[in-house]
C-alpha cells in the first residue's frame, strides 16, 4: 500500500510539473519588461492589453511567435515609458486553435478581466469570430494574421489588419511567371490549396493571371485542414508534370509532405511557390531536409532581412533573446510587433483609451509606420499602403526575390535547383 | 482518371494504411486486453518520434537500429503508465475512467515534450525517407514500403504471441474472467502490465514511421488518435487483424476518393464508410467476441 501511495504521489508530482510545463504560458498575464522604467510611468497604474493565441493547436507555432512579438513590442514600449506613461502589461490566453474558444477568450479579455485595448489572434480563422466579440464591446481590433477577404467581408468597424491582404498574395509571383519570355515560361501549372480562408482566396487570383499568360491549367485540387494522408494529393501533382505548382499551405507540414512526395516521385517542378511554411526559417528547412528548400518561393510582406531601422532593431532584440539569424525570424514576429506600433500610435494620436476615438482615427486614413512598412487603413481595414514582397530560398538563406526591380532583391534562381534527395 | 492513377491510388492506400495499422495496433492491444481505451495513443507516437529523432540527431543513430532502443524505452513507459495508473481503476467502471486516465497522460506527455522541444515542427530524416522505386509505372517510396513491412512483421508477431503462446493464452483467459485466471494460477497484474507495455512499445515503431513521413509537433498527436480511433473501432475493439484491415480499407477509400473525385471529400467518404459497416457489424470487421474466442 506505501508502495502504491508513494507511486501515485510521484505520479501526481510528475502530472502536477508537466501540466505547469504545458499550461505556463497558456494563461498569463506578463509585462513586456520588467525593468522598464520611465520618468512619466511614476504614480500612473499599469494597463492591460489582451490577445488570444494559438499556444497550442495546428497553429501553435504560429501562435507562438506571435506571442513573441507581442512581447519584443511590449517590452521596447515600455522601455519607452509605456503608453501615455501607463506600463504594459500583456494579458495572453492560448485559444488552441480553436474558433469557439477564441470566442471565450475575449469575451474574458473584455468583459471579464477588462483589459483597456486588445490585439488580434493568430489567422484569419479565428479572427472572424473574435472581432464579432470585440465589435460587441466597442473595442478596436487591430490584428496581424487576418488578411482574408472573409474577414474584410464580415461588415464589422473595428477590424484592422496592419498586414497585406492575402488575396492578392501571390500576384507578385504570377505576374514575374507571366513576364518571363515565352521560351522559358512554365507552359503548365497546378494549384492545390487547403480549404483555408487564407488560402482560398489566393490560387484563383494566381490562375487567372497565369492563364492568361498561355500557362495551361493541368490540375486544381482543393483539400481538407485534416488531411489523412497527402500522398495521394502530392502525387496527382506530381503525375500532372505541370511545371509550376502553387501550393496553398498554412504551415510547414503542408509543404514538406508535398515536397518529401515530390522527391520521391522524381518531379521537380521549374518553379515551386507556397502560401505560408517556407516562411518559418530553420524549421522549414529541417523539415523538408537541408538543401530541399532551395529555389522554393514563399510571398508575405515581410522578411528577416527586410531594410528598415526599427525592423532591423527588431530583428537584434529578437536575436538577442531567441537566438538564431535573421532568416530565423518568422514573420509573424513582425507581424505581432506590427500590430503594437499600430495601436500604440493609435492611443498616442487620440491622448486616451476611447476605443471609439481609437477606431475612428485609424479610419481617417492617416499613414502610419510599422516594422512591416506603412499602414493605411481602407474603409474595411484593409492595409493598402503596402506592396507583396516575395521570397525565395536560395543556398541555405530566404532573400527578397520579387519584384525584380525591387532595391536590394536578389535575382530568382529559375529554373528551381534539382532536389538535394 | 488513368488506370495507372486508381491503381496508384490503392497502393498509396494500403501502403499508407500499414503505417496507421502499425500506430492502431497497440491501442487495439490494449482495448483487448484491458478494456481501456488509450487515449494517449497519438501523443505517445508523436514521443516514440522524439525518441527517433533524438537518437538520430544528436547520437547519430539511424532510425532502423535506433528502434532497438526506443522500443525497450516505451515498452518501459507503458509498464510504469499500467504500473501507476491503469492497475487502480477498478474493472466496473474501468473504460470510463480509462478515458480521463490516459488523457491525463496524454497531457503529460505532451506538456513535457513541449517544454523540451518546444512547437516547432520536425521530421525524421534518412537517406530512404526520400529515395523510392520505379514498379507499375509510378514510384513507390521506401518509407512506405518499410512501414508496411514493419507493420506487416510486427502485427504477424502480437497475433502470434497473443494467439498461438501460453502467454496469449494467460492474456485472454484474465481477459475473460479475471478471477478464473487467477484461480488456474495466472498472475493476472503480470500480464495485463506486460500487455499494457507491449502495446505502447508497438507505437516507437509506428512513430518512427509517422516522424519520417510527416512533420510533427508535440500537438500533432491529437490529430492523430481520432484516425485511430477510427481504425480500431471499425477492425473491432481488440483486434491485431481487424487493425490491418481496418486501416488498409479506410485509407484506400480516402486515397482513391481524393484521387477520384475530389479531396475534399475524402474524410466524409472515410467515416460514411465507417458508420455504414458498424450499422451492419457493430462489433466492427473483427468483433470482440470473436477475438476473444479464437
Amino acid at each position: 500500500m506505501a508502495m502504491l501511495r508513494r507511486c501515485a504521489l510521484a505520479g501526481l508530482a510528475v502530472l502536477t510539473a508537466a501540466l505547469l510545463a504545458a499550461c505556463g504560458s497558456s494563461s498569463s498575464s506578463s509585462s513586456g519588461s520588467s525593468s522598464a522604467k520611465s520618468s512619466g510611468s511614476a504614480g500612473k497604474s499599469p494597463i492591460a492589453i489582451g490577445a488570444s493565441l494559438s499556444l497550442s493547436g495546428d497553429f501553435a507555432a504560429d501562435g507562438q511567435a506571435f506571442q513573441k512579438g507581442y512581447q519584443l513590442w511590449a517590452a521596447d514600449q515600455n522601455a519607452k515609458g509605456g503608453l501615455l506613461g501607463h506600463k504594459i502589461n500583456l494579458d495572453i490566453l492560448s485559444d488552441a486553435s480553436s474558433p469557439s474558444q477564441v470566442v471565450s477568450n475575449y469575451q474574458k479579455l473584455i468583459g471579464s478581466n477588462h483589459d483597456q485595448l486588445i490585439f488580434g489572434p493568430f489567422s484569419s480563422l479565428l479572427t472572424v469570430p473574435s472581432a464579432r466579440v470585440a465589435a460587441r464591446y466597442g473595442y478596436t481590433f487591430v490584428e496581424g494574421a487576418g488578411g482574408a477577404p472573409s474577414v474584410f467581408g464580415a461588415g464589422l468597424h473595428n477590424v484592422f489588419d496592419v498586414s497585406i491582404p492575402v488575396a492578392n498574395n501571390l500576384t507578385t509571383f504570377a505576374e514575374w511567371v507571366a513576364s518571363l519570355p515565352a521560351a522559358q515560361r512554365p507552359k503548365t501549372a497546378a494549384y492545390a490549396t487547403v480549404n483555408d480562408p487564407f488560402t482560398q482566396p489566393q490560387l484563383p487570383v494566381a490562375q487567372k493571371i497565369l492563364e492568361a499568360a498561355g500557362v495551361k491549367t493541368v490540375l486544381n485540387k482543393v483539400f481538407p485542414a485534416e488531411v489523412t494522408d497527402y500522398t495521394p494529393i502530392a502525387d496527382q501533382v506530381a503525375s500532372s508534370g505541370a511545371q509550376v505548382v502553387l501550393l496553398g499551405s498554412v504551415d510547414v507540414p503542408t509543404v514538406s509532405a508535398f515536397t518529401h512526395a515530390f522527391i520521391q516521385q522524381h518531379y521537380s517542378p521549374k518553379a515551386f511557390v507556397a502560401t505560408a511554411g517556407p516562411d518559418q526559417g530553420a524549421t522549414f528547412v529541417k523539415a523538408v531536409g537541408a538543401g530541399n528548400e532551395n529555389g522554393i518561393f514563399v510571398p508575405n510582406g515581410w522578411f528577416g532581412g527586410f531594410k528598415k531601422a526599427d525592423s532591423e532593431q527588431m530583428v537584434k532584440e529578437y536575436i538577442a533573446k531567441y537566438g538564431g539569424t535573421a532568416s530565423d525570424v518568422n514573420a509573424d514576429v513582425a507581424e505581432a510587433y506590427a500590430v503594437g506600433q499600430v495601436l500604440a500610435q493609435a492611443v498616442q494620436a487620440t491622448h486616451g483609451f476611447d476605443q471609439s476615438k481609437i477606431t475612428a482615427y485609424l479610419h481617417s486614413g492617416v499613414t502610419l509606420d510599422s516594422v512591416q512598412g506603412p499602414v493605411k487603413f481602407d474603409a474595411a481595414g484593409e492595409n493598402l499602403a503596402q506592396k507583396t514582397l516575395t521570397f525565395q530560398w536560395q543556398n541555405g538563406t530566404l532573400v527578397q526575390s520579387l519584384p525584380t526591380a525591387t532595391p536590394g532583391a536578389s535575382k530568382p534562381l529559375y529554373p528551381k535547383p534539382a532536389w538535394t534527395g | 482518371m488513368s488506370s495507372t492513377a486508381l491503381l496508384e491510388a490503392i497502393v498509396d492506400g494500403v501502403l499508407t494504411g500499414g503505417v496507421y495499422a502499425l500506430m492502431a495496433a497497440g491501442l487495439t492491444l490494449i482495448f483487448g486486453v484491458m478494456d481501456i481505451i488509450n487515449i494517449a495513443q497519438g501523443v505517445m507516437v508523436i514521443l516514440g518520434a522524439y525518441l527517433s529523432y533524438e537518437l538520430s540527431v544528436h547520437v547519430g543513430i539511424g532510425l532502423l537500429p535506433g528502434l532497438l532502443i526506443t522500443v525497450p524505452l516505451m515498452f518501459t513507459l507503458g509498464v510504469a503508465v499500467e504500473f501507476c495508473f491503469m492497475r487502480r481503476l477498478r474493472d466496473q467502471d474501468r473504460t470510463q475512467m480509462s478515458i480521463l486516465i490516459t488523457y491525463a497522460v496524454a497531457i503529460v506527455i505532451e506538456g513535457i515534450l513541449t517544454a523540451i522541444f518546444g512547437v516547432d515542427y520536425q521530421q525524421l530524416q534518412a537517406s530512404y525517407v526520400n529515395s523510392s522505386i520505379h514498379v507499375f509505372g509510378f514510384y513507390l517510396a521506401d518509407i512506405y514500403l518499410i512501414g508496411f513491412g514493419l507493420a506487416v512483421v510486427l502485427l504477424i508477431g502480437l497475433y502470434y504471441a497473443l494467439y498461438r503462446t501460453k502467454f496469449g493464452r494467460a492474456v485472454r483467459a484474465s481477459l475473460q474472467n479475471r478471477t478464473a485466471a487467477d484461480l488456474i494460477g495466472i498472475d493476472v497484474n503480470r500480464v495485463r502490465t506486460i500487455s499494457v507495455g507491449i502495446g505502447v512499445a508497438v507505437t516507437a515503431v509506428g512513430g518512427m514511421v509517422f516522424g519520417a513521413t510527416n512533420s510533427f509537433n508535440p500537438n500533432t498527436g491529437y490529430d492523430l488518435i481520432s484516425r485511430l480511433l477510427a481504425i480500431v473501432i471499425l477492425g473491432g475493439m481488440g483486434s491485431i487483424g481487424g487493425a490491418m484491415a481496418a486501416a488498409v480499407f479506410l485509407l484506400v477509400i480516402n486515397d482513391v476518393v481524393a484521387v477520384a473525385w475530389s479531396p475534399t471529400w475524402a474524410p466524409l467518404v472515410y467515416f460514411a464508410a465507417l458508420v455504414i459497416v458498424l450499422s451492419f457489424r457493430p462489433q466492427g470487421l473483427f468483433g470482440r467476441t470473436a477475438v476473444r474466442a479464437q
